[in-house]
C-alpha cells in the first residue's frame, strides 16, 4: 500500500514537471525539434535538470541491493544495442516529430484534450497492444525470443 | 528558461523517488504497457502512477491553464493516428520512451538507452523538417 502511495506522489510530481517545463506544449516540442527555423534549447534544459537531479539517485541504485520499500529493482532485461531497439527508437521519433507528443505529456493533456489529442492518445494504445499482443502470438508460434519487454532499455 | 530547468528537475525527483522507495523505473511507455498486458503483481503501481499523473494534470488545470491548454494539430487526421500508432508500438518495440531512455536510461549511463536517444531524436528532428519545410503539411 504504502509503495502504491509513493507511485501515486511522483506520478504527481512527474505531471506537475511536464507542465512546467513546457514538455505538454506540442508546439514547443516541435520547435525544439526543428533546428531551422527559430531553435527553442528550452527542451534540452529539460532534459539537463531531469539528468541532474536523477543521475545520483540511478548510480545508486544500480550498487543498491534493494529500494527503501520494494523487495526488488526493476532491472532492464536487454543489454545489447539490437535491431529492436533502433528500429523502435526511429518509429517512435518519426510520430513524436509529426505531432510533438510523447506518451508523458499526452496523458496529462488528456485533462483539457483537442480532439486530434484523443485520435493520437487512441491509436498509441492501439499501437501499443499490437505490439505487445503480437509478439505473445509470435512467442507461442515459437518465432520470438522469451525477452521481457522492459519499462525501459 | 529557469522554468524549463525546474520543470526538468521536478521529472527527475519524481523518477527518483519512484526508483529509490519502490524501485520502478518512470518510463511512460513501459508502465502504459504493462497496463495493456497486465501480469500480476505489475499492475498496482503502474495504476497509482498514472492516478498521481492526471492528479497532477488536474492541477496544472486549476493553476497553469495554458501549460495543458487544447492545441489541435494543424496535421491531417490520419497522420495523427499514424504518428499515434507509430509512438504506440515503436516505444514497445524500442523499450522506451523519452522517459525511460532520455531521463532513466541516461542517468544509468545506459549505452542502449544513449543509441535509442540520438535515433530518435535525430529521426523527430528529420520528420519536423520534412513536414515543416519539405513537404510543409504542419506549420
Amino acid at each position: 500500500m504504502k509503495q502504491h502511495v509513493v507511485a501515486a506522489v511522483a506520478g504527481v510530481i512527474f505531471a506537475l514537471g511536464l507542465g512546467l517545463s513546457g514538455m505538454t506544449n506540442p508546439d514547443k516540442i516541435l520547435g525544439f525539434l526543428d533546428a531551422t527555423g527559430r531553435w527553442d534549447p528550452s527542451l534540452l534544459l529539460v532534459m539537463v535538470g531531469a539528468i541532474g537531479v536523477h543521475l545520483g539517485p540511478a548510480q545508486w541504485a544500480l550498487r543498491a541491493r534493494r529500494p527503501l520499500l520494494a523487495d526488488d529493482f526493476e532491472r532492464p532485461l536487454q543489454t545489447t544495442v539490437d535491431g529492436a531497439l533502433v528500429s523502435g527508437a526511429v518509429l517512435f521519433g518519426i510520430g513524436w516529430g509529426a505531432v510533438g507528443y510523447c506518451p508523458g505529456p499526452a496523458l496529462v493533456d488528456l485533462v483539457a484534450p483537442s480532439g486530434s489529442l484523443l485520435i493520437f492518445v487512441g491509436a498509441m494504445v492501439v499501437g501499443t497492444a499490437l505490439y505487445r499482443y503480437g509478439r505473445r502470438l509470435r512467442l507461442a508460434a515459437g518465432h520470438a525470443k522469451p525477452i521481457e519487454p522492459g519499462a525501459a532499455t | 528558461m529557469l522554468a524549463a530547468l525546474l520543470g526538468g528537475a521536478m521529472i527527475g525527483l519524481s523518477a527518483s523517488i519512484l526508483l529509490v522507495v519502490d524501485g520502478r523505473v518512470a518510463g511512460i511507455s513501459g508502465i502504459v504497457g504493462g497496463l495493456v498486458e497486465p501480469r500480476p503483481g505489475a499492475v498496482g503501481w503502474r495504476v497509482a502512477f498514472l492516478g498521481g499523473l492526471f492528479v497532477g494534470a488536474a492541477l496544472l488545470a486549476w493553476g497553469l491553464p495554458s501549460t495543458v491548454a487544447p492545441r489541435g494539430s494543424s496535421l491531417p487526421i490520419p497522420w495523427v493516428a499514424l504518428s499515434g500508432l507509430l509512438v504506440g508500438f515503436g516505444t514497445q518495440l524500442g523499450s522506451g520512451c523519452t522517459s525511460g531512455h532520455g531521463v532513466c536510461g541516461l542517468s544509468r549511463l545506459s549505452t542502449r538507452s544513449l543509441v535509442a536517444v540520438c535515433a530518435f531524436m535525430g529521426t523527430a528532428a528529420v520528420t519536423t523538417f520534412l513536414l515543416r519545410h519539405v513537404l510543409q503539411v504542419t506549420r
